[in-house]
């Protein structure tokens, strides 16, 4: 069985279709990286698997390790394991990070029929994790993500899925915003998380992430649809050529 | 506030042995019948053996309350109350009239004491239903009247006070809220039943955290309540009122009046969590609450603090108050209002700058949600004697939905040049990526809602007592349930 497997997945925004037959299966312990133009559905895709409103599937199908993903709402998705590191993490003003994480932590955990952590076991957990990516016990008392920098964020956002562990991994363009010294830390972190229980998907822009990141596959997905899939080379390749020559190639 | 254990234990102590000592005496007064009028205002007096001063000052109330018009001011809207389709003394129901046991309770009721944690045998006693053992309040304060009378301070019911200490009574009563005040503070100082009186002496910081659990000792005490609290010189006391499990209670028009009196150097920190019931999804049934609350810091240096979680009653109409009268004094308020379904609150405060260097701070949250209603309303007036005066004022809402509404009404009135006033306000809306977000995280919709208003509660939340915070904290989620989603 496998860890996620997307066949002939349309959606649409706003009536408007975005996503038009994506296939894509991912085993556990593989790290997928997608890629592609502006416009082309990236962030639709993640938003899709996540279960956001407004993002309506119109058909086809996404089992999750054999359960079906799209009858689940988004807080039973994340609870089973799915986790999306967000592209603009979202500000929760007055809310204390480790308050935030500990309600996230002990909700997850309960799902998973494991008790809640108490206070100072959280606080023990949470600290272990945070010294790796470089988050202070100051960072860890500010409000979520409020005044963060681009950084903090990111690396907030992956302390989050160390803490969360979950099965399946989305990574959407976790390299914004970030200058070479945050990346590597970021990079770092989610090299870390890698495993042979875990799957992830990256989703980039730009080639740059996935020199720290490197993938087992890698998807060019342009207007809504995978339009070539291959091993970590077709990323460079992309870089030297640029996205033109391959979306051009579909088009024609 | 649900009761520590600590309480339950002295509590279960005396309902077991408690009969022994014979206080079950004939509780089935006889009621007053309905209506108001002069004879009613005598029967209530008479039945309480109070002294002629206070009869004339209940009539003095009457007589002047049957001149006065209603206030329309406030942004509510209920329908006309009959004042004469009511009773204003009334015996404790009969048991026989009573739920016979929790089963009989509305079950949503009961999931409500059930996610605040709170003890069956409390749960009975919140839910009114006639328990067998059923023990009086009245002893439970007795032992925290010991711990209190050993560093002399004076904690009773308002009625005991009348009798046991007339003269500070007498000299304090009214002096904050004048009887001629408002429609409804009028018609209290006419019919009101009991309440709660406290004294802290000189230089006394009350050892405790005062609360009206420890004192209620009537059901029906609550409709007209009356609360006076004398903070004398150099002395400090905290006082807790209010529940923040749903009450059940058969009269629909609430109007209590609250006043506070802080001598020199004195502070007094006053937090309300306010539960009660709010009425069905469309609002019927609910509690009309129309409470005056003011506090003077009479003398130099002195502080009055105001705290309250709103979360209660279908309308609420509630202005905490305070006379900065003395030089130095420092006027706080901080406030929570939650309206769901079909609530309405128009609450705020007053800040009445007299005295020189006086300061005031108000921080006000607003959450609505549903079809409701509320807004905003804060005065404050600095006064040409109040050289150097300084407020600031800081006002968020947040919304719920689109079918609900905040207002913001600031008054702002200065006659002193040198005075320093400061209004912020925000209106916000729980946005769909915060929402999204927490769900991602594996929070379902109502952690998700009541984390975020917590967050926005934050500033007010931690001026509250520890444990009431906790208790307030959850209240707030289950204020929100089903709001959104």
């Amino acid at each position: 069985m496998s860890l996620i497997e997307i066949r002939d997945l349309h959606a649409t925004v706003d009536g408007k279709e975005i996503l038009k037959g994506i296939d894509l299966t991912i085993e556990a312990g593989e790290v997928h990286a997608i890629m592609g133009p502006n416009g082309s559905g990236k962030s639709t895709l993640s938003y899709v698997l996540a279960g956001r409103d407004g993002y309506e599937v119109t058909s086809g199908q996404v089992l999750f390790d054999g359960e079906d993903l799209l009858e689940m709402e988004a807080d039973e998705r994340a609870r089973s394991g799915l986790f999306l590191a967000f592209q603009y993490p979202v500000e929760i003003p007055g809310v204390a990070t480790t308050t935030f994480l500990k309600t996230a932590v002990n909700a997850v955990r309960e799902h998973r029929g494991e008790g809640a952590l108490d206070a100072m076991q959280f606080l023990k957990f949470v600290r272990e994790k945070a010294g790796a990516l470089n988050i202070n016990d100051d960072m860890l008392r500010r409000a979520l993500n409020v005044g963060f920098s681009g950084g903090e964020k990111k690396r907030n956002e992956v302390l989050q899925m160390a803490v969360l562990e979950p099965k399946f991994a989305v990574l959407d363009e976790t390299d914004s915003g970030l200058d070479i010294d945050a990346l590597k830390i970021v990079a770092d972190g989610v090299n870390a998380l890698r495993g042979a229980e875990r799957g992830m998907l990256v989703i980039t822009h730009y080639q740059r992430l996935l020199d720290y990141i490197v993938p087992d596959h890698v998807h060019i997905l342009a207007g809504g649809k995978i339009i070539q899939s291959g091993d970590k080379t077709l990323a460079l390749e992309l870089e030297e050529k640029g996205y033109a020559s391959f979306v051009g190639a579909e088009a024609a | 506030m649900a009761v520590s254990t600590e309480t339950l234990e002295q509590v279960n102590s005396i309902a077991e042995d408690g009969y022994k000592h014979g206080f079950v005496t004939d509780i089935e007064q006889e009621s007053a019948p309905k209506g108001l009028n002069e004879d009613i205002i005598r029967f209530i007096s008479a039945k309480k053996e109070e002294p002629e001063w206070l009869l004339e000052w209940r009539l003095k109330a009457y007589r002047h309350w049957l001149t006065m018009p209603e206030p329309e001011w406030a942004k509510v809207d209920f329908p006309p109350i009959d004042y004469q389709d009511a009773y204003y003394y009334s015996a404790p129901k009969s048991d026989a009239d009573k739920p016979k046991s929790l089963d009989e309770v509305d079950p949503k009721l009961l999931e409500t004491y059930e996610k605040l944690g709170i003890p069956l045998r409390e749960q009975e006693v919140l839910a009114g239903v006639a328990v067998d053992a059923v023990f009086d309040s009245v002893s439970v304060a007795t032992t925290y009247k010991k711990k209190l009378e050993e560093v002399g301070v004076i904690f009773c019911s308002f009625s005991e006070a009348v009798q046991e200490h007339p003269e500070l009574v007498q000299k304090y009563l009214g002096s904050v809220v004048p009887y001629a005040d408002n429609k409804h503070a009028c018609l209290n100082c006419a019919v009101f039943t009991d309440g709660s009186f406290v004294y802290i002496p000189k230089g006394v910081r009350c050892p405790m955290e005062l609360s009206t659990y420890f004192r209620i000792n009537a059901e029906n005490t609550g409709q007209f309540e009356r609360t006076l609290i004398i903070a004398d010189e150099g002395s400090y006391v905290s006082y807790l009122e209010g529940c923040t499990a749903p009450q059940r209670d058969e009269h629909q028009l609430h109007a209590a009046v609250v006043e506070l009196v802080a001598l020199d150097d004195a502070e007094i920190k006053y937090s309300t969590v306010q539960n009660w019931y709010p009425g069905d999804e469309e609002g019927r049934g609910g509690i009309y609450n129309f409470v005056t609350k003011r506090g003077a810091c009479r003398g130099k240096n002195s502080k009055i603090a105001w705290t309250q979680v709103e979360t209660g009653s279908a309308i609420t109409w509630k202005y905490p108050s305070c006379l900065l009268i003395g030089d130095n004094s420092v006027g706080e308020f901080y406030s929570v209002a939650i309206t769901a379904n079909r609530q309405q609150a128009d609450t705020g405060t007053k800040m009445i700058h007299i005295g020189k260097n006086t300061s005031s701070t108000i921080i006000s949250k607003g959450i609505s949600a549903g079809r409701a209603d509320q807004s905003y309303r804060g005065l404050v007036k600095v006064m040409a004697s109040a050289e150097g005066a300084r407020n600031f004022t800081q006002c968020d809402s947040l919304l719920i939905g689109d079918q609900c509404g905040a207002h913001t009404v600031p008054y702002i009135e200065t006659s002193n040049p040198s005075a320093r006033v400061e209004h912020e306000a925000t209106t916000a809306k729980i946005s769909e990526d915060q929402l999204f977000y927490c769900l991602q995280r594996g929070l379902s919709a109502e952690e998700a809602v009541s984390v975020i208003v917590n967050g926005f509660c934050k500033e007010v939340m931690k001026t509250l007592p520890m444990e009431f915070a906790v208790e307030a904290q959850k209240l707030i989620g289950i204020s929100l349930e089903g709001s959104v989603g």
